[in-house]
């Protein structure tokens, strides 16, 4: 079976932030996104997800590597300093280079 | 002490002793929505029998309180607590808006006691969430620079809170207390339940808050406790002002003595992004709120009908 290679962003984030990172990432040129409701713990204190300020969300996003690198920049240059935020990366197999 | 509030030690305790026990998420957020579409459709019922034009004074004077608490709270945060700049307008804007959980149960402690008070009040309560969160971004930011106002008024005004309210309002309004009569075994009936269990998430969460309490230290705690008392007297005083009754001049002062930690947290995170949010959290959360659950309520009550009693 044929796979192109394409890049997986994965965002760990506040969920006080998702309308701010989806608007973000369609401008980036993300195609689409998904959203799933998460919750951990790390330098910031648990994340329970109890109650709003404590919820968490995991954003993937599957893109060109140019598009992902455009992402992460611009996720780190306006979130990492004050929001608890993870960001990482992998390279994945997709059928239907088209959709991303 | 009430059962509902038996209901919040329960979550407290259970918390403080890492009980496996937790409400799901989507269950808090079910009856949070259930709470504030409650409080907005009694309010709004009463609207309708009202003339806005009346109400007007009343819900200018309540915004200007709402402006002038945060002022009040700045200054003791930044100087006494030695707080930076941001974060002292940050907890301060918690202070002058309004915490809707508190309000519930003043008024399930006055419908449990037959004290009546003005049902109207849920639109004070609305007039109360958003004045603070305008004047802590204004400390923090100086009236000039660069805050986004569009962006940050529609996230503040869509907020879930406000929808909520605004919404129940308008819908107990339009609807009339007959027509709203088939709905209203889940809002009314079952209100207080709702509440218990609310009440039960909230002990768990402010217990969690106990970790921070010990990082942060004394003066979080005793901001905590004396600046809803001095919240208080101004809200109590207002009602009076403002010809109340006790039970009003009671919910108005538990409303200037609560601190907000849903709309007021939800803005500041983007408005205010450096703030740190724990500092806020634990002081009305960790705090105030449970201080005014178990203590404050029945000393509101009691401020209202001494200065009910004076003015009168």
């Amino acid at each position: 079976m044929h796979t192109e290679a394409r890049t997986l962003i994965t965002i760990v984030t506040e969920a006080a932030l998702e309308r701010r990172i989806t608007d973000d990432l369609k401008r980036l040129g993300a195609h689409g996104y998904t959203i799933s409701e998460a919750r951990g713990e790390g330098s910031r204190g648990v994340r329970s997800a109890g109650w709003e300020a404590t919820s968490n969300i995991r954003v993937e996003v599957i893109c060109d590597a140019a598009t992902a690198e455009a992402i992460a920049m611009h996720l780190r240059a306006h979130y990492y300093d004050h929001y608890a935020m993870i960001l990482f990366m992998s390279e994945v197999g997709v059928l239907r280079p088209e959709k991303f | 002490m009430d059962p509902i509030v038996l209901f919040f030690v329960l979550g407290l305790v259970a918390g403080l002793a890492r009980s496996d026990l937790r409400l799901p998420g989507p269950i808090y957020e079910f009856l949070s929505v259930i709470l504030l579409l409650a409080i907005g459709l009694k309010g709004g019922v009463e609207l309708a029998q009202q003339s806005l034009a009346a109400l007007l004074p009343q819900m200018i004077a309540v915004v200007i309180m709402g402006s002038l608490l945060p002022l009040a709270a700045y200054p003791v945060l930044r100087f006494a607590g030695r707080l930076s700049r941001v974060d002292s307008a940050a907890i301060a804007a918690h202070y002058g808006s309004v915490s809707v959980g508190t309000y519930a149960v003043a008024v399930a402690w006055l419908v449990s006691r037959d004290i009546s008070y003005e049902e109207h009040m849920p639109l004070l309560l609305v007039m109360l969430e958003v004045p603070a969160i305008v004047v802590g971004i204004m400390l923090a930011r100086g009236a000039a620079a660069g805050t986004d106002w569009k962006r940050l008024g529609h996230e503040v005004f869509l907020g879930k809170s406000i929808v909520l309210l605004i919404g129940g309002l308008l819908i107990g309004w339009a609807a009339g207390p007959e027509a709203l009569e088939p709905v209203s075994n889940l809002f009314f009936g079952l209100f207080h339940g709702v509440l218990a269990l609310f009440l039960l998430e909230m002990g768990l969460v402010a217990a969690g808050q106990v970790g921070s309490l010990r990082r942060h230290g004394l003066f979080l705690v005793a901001f905590g406790v004396l600046f809803p008392l001095f919240g208080a007297v101004v809200g109590g005083v207002l009602g009076l002002l403002l010809g109340l009754s006790p039970g009003g001049i009671m919910l108005l002062a538990t409303l200037a003595a609560s601190a907000s930690y849903i709309a007021v947290p939800a803005a500041l995170r983007l408005a205010l992004p450096e703030a740190n949010p724990t500092l806020s959290l634990t002081a009305s959360l960790g705090v105030t709120f449970p201080f005014n659950i178990l203590v404050g309520i029945p000393l509101y009550m009691r401020l209202a009908e001494s200065l009910h009693s004076i003015g009168g």
